[in-house]
């Protein structure tokens, strides 16, 4: 049954909307925070001796469904070994031109020497540039990636990027709640615990949010999560917000 | 001639010399830079608050909240390649952006945007012109302007732009029937064209404005009319983009195109400036007594409503879903006209005398009736197979050749 204003309904929820926070960000100028398990370009790590982990055994290559990578492994040298085991990686090149980034070199590699950090902004200009060679993927002696002239690297996103996790790993299973899965990583150790469905989370630690709590002013008024309703949400958002505010980040 | 001048613009009492010459050259260098700032601004304004109502963030890039976007826009075009159609006509496709531009200038010029200053002995209209014809001519223009969308349309050589300035010319030629009778009834009130006497017409505080001393019927039905006449959406058939691709538009490019553009947001904020002439009482409103300054609060004033009503030409863009062309005509013509037309009438009785108005309103509401009964007979008439017209004219190619290629047979 039509309602005599119901005409003006279109007008009222524009001029909502006015005041409504917008869900778009100006990206080059912020970032959203990336998700733990983001999938971006690769690192080859290395132990805290500095020995490279990479044996060159050529599993990835193996396993890569799009044949990006191409691996030559070579005995260590005897008095000055590259890495702890008999054989290294002696060439090691990665074409991102064809990488999908699937993660199953991370999966196939024994030593965990491939891992993948979180970086995919990245737009080289010619595919020289694109094929990322030893020298350019190996981390340096603190263990973070090497920044390259046309990678956009800001603060925060370096870490975190040696660490691993089995991608069929038990994350929301109330039994592993609570327990790191992660490996450690040698530039910043070991990482906190995924999120699990428990609000027993650590989201500045993990790097995630759910997402159901980022929308929740753009919901429907059952959808939004109980804690975030009315005046109390609004105080506990501005609560979460104060830190990001004083730092200067919008 | 200068008693007739001197009639509608207090400016040529002592004759024309030297001074007021630059005073009305200063005037029209003002009015135009003033309209052109206020284009640049208007479409930042429209983007912004479009987006805002979307929940989007609008233009941010160039200048302080993008404000320099237009500019960006505008040198954009300039850069671009001027294309001329093969099969256009050379000359009126050239001339009709022109056509466009020319009248929105001149609409803009009748508007009074302030009260009377005294400079050196002159007494100066904020207004770049007041001829006693002043309303009229803006008819006029409107008019003018329909012809510069239906030729640009028509020498494009292309079938869209063709539709569109059919659309375009029936659809301002319907509406501009409901525009000229609410306009009637204002002057019937006012017993003045010139748009300065309009206003001063409304001076006396807020219960003289037309939009209350009239009815706000007449004021509805203007803003409806003059938002078709504008072809701003909801009645934006004219550039429908899912039908028509861009409209009388569509072929051209560059400096042409960004005139058509400019054309439109001028116009856009023309017309909300004569709605608040002919409605709002102008630059009225309250003036606070700070000595020197009170020739300001009258712009204020005007610039303050004027925005207002451009803000609600944006706001019809983000909530209202855009007219089927039926839908438009029949909203002109089986409702506007006649409700203008009969609004106009009780008017006319009511300002002889309250007699004639009651005997004006009666008959008004039986020919109310009257139609209604008329407008859903008509709606629920059967139309045989005898009303669909036969063919004219052969396929361009016939069905016959057509078949040879797709099946391979003769």
């Amino acid at each position: 049954m039509a309602q005599p204003f119901d005409f003006f309904g279109g007008f009222k929820l524009t001029l909502k909307h006015i005041v409504r926070p917008r869900v778009t960000n100006s990206y080059p100028k912020v970032k959203r925070p990336k998700q733990p398990r983001q999938h971006g370009r690769h690192v080859l790590n290395r132990y805290e001796d500095g020995m490279e982990k990479c044996i060159g055994c050529e599993l990835c290559a193996g396993v890569c469904p799009v044949n990006c990578i191409y691996v030559r492994g070579l005995d260590n040298p005897p008095d000055h070994p590259v890495s702890p085991g008999e054989r290294y990686g002696y060439v090691y090149e990665i074409n991102y031109l064809r990488c999908i980034h699937c993660d199953l070199c991370v999966e196939a590699c024994p030593t965990q020497a491939i891992t993948e950090s979180k970086m995919f902004e990245f737009s080289f200009t010619n595919r020289a540039d694109a094929i990322y060679t030893k020298a350019e993927l190996v981390v340096d002696d603190q263990g973070f990636p090497q920044r390259l002239p046309w990678e956009d690297w800001r603060d925060g996103e370096a870490e975190m990027t040696g660490g691993w996790m089995r991608a069929t790993s038990p994350a929301g299973d109330a039994s592993f709640e609570g327990v790191v899965q992660w490996t450690a990583d040698l530039g910043v150790g070991v990482r906190a615990p995924e999120a699990g469905q428990s609000q027993n989370r650590d989201d500045d630690a993990t790097g995630s949010k759910q997402i159901r709590n980022v929308f929740a002013r753009h919901l429907n008024p059952v959808d939004v999560p109980l804690d975030q309703r009315g005046l109390q949400g609004l105080m506990k958002n501005a609560r979460e917000k104060l830190p990001r505010r004083q730092r200067g980040e919008k | 001639m200068n008693q007739l001048l001197a009639s509608s613009d207090p400016l040529f009492a002592h004759g024309v010399n030297g001074v007021v010459l630059l005073i009305v050259l200063v005037k029209v260098l003002v009015g135009f830079g003033a309209l052109m700032g206020s284009v640049v601004i208007m479409i930042w304004f429209e983007r912004k608050a479009i987006s805002d109502m979307q929940s989007r963030i609008g233009p941010q890039r160039w200048g302080p909240f993008g404000l320099l976007q237009t500019l960006a826009d505008g040198l954009k075009l300039i850069g671009k390649e001027d294309l001329v159609p093969a099969e256009a006509d050379r000359f009126v496709f050239k001339l009709a952006p022109y056509l466009v531009l020319i009248p929105a200038l001149i609409t803009f010029a009748l508007i009074p945007i302030g009260g009377t200053l005294h400079i050196a002995g002159h007494a100066v209209m904020l207004q770049v012109a007041n001829p006693p014809m002043g309303i009229l001519l803006m008819l006029a223009m409107s008019g003018v302007s329909v012809y510069g969308v239906m030729l640009a349309g028509w020498s494009s050589g292309s079938k869209y732009p063709l539709l569109s300035s059919v659309r375009a010319s029936a659809q301002m030629i319907s509406y501009e029937a409901a525009l000229g009778m609410t306009i009637v009834t204002i002057i019937l009130a006012t017993g003045s064209l010139s748009t300065h006497n309009i206003v001063t017409a409304q001076g006396g505080g807020i219960w003289h404005w037309n939009i209350i001393r009239l009815g706000v019927i007449p004021f509805v039905v203007f803003l409806i009319a003059i938002t078709a006449e504008l072809n701003r959406p909801p009645f934006d058939v004219v550039e429908a983009e899912s039908e028509l691709v861009g409209g009388f538009h569509t072929e051209y490019s560059s400096f042409r195109f960004a005139v058509f553009f400019l054309a439109e947001f001028m116009n856009t904020i023309t017309m909300s400036a004569i709605i608040v002439t002919l409605f709002l009482g102008g630059p009225a409103g309250w003036i606070p007594n700070v000595a020197h300054l009170k020739w300001v609060f009258p712009i204020i004033w005007f610039v303050l409503k004027t925005t207002g009503f451009a803000f609600a030409y944006v706001w019809f863009r983000a909530a209202l879903p855009r007219f089927r062309y039926d839908q438009l005509m029949d909203l002109g013509w089986k409702r506007l006209i006649p409700l203008s037309l009969g609004w106009m009438l009780v008017v006319a009785g009511f300002l002889i005398a309250p007699a004639w108005g009651f005997l004006m309103a009666a008959a008004v509401f039986m020919a109310w009736t009257l139609l209604t009964r008329a407008f859903t007979l008509g709606q629920s008439r059967e139309v045989g197979s005898e009303a669909v017209l036969p063919v004219v004219g052969e396929r361009p190619i016939p069905g016959r050749t057509i078949r040879k290629f797709t099946d391979g047979e003769s």
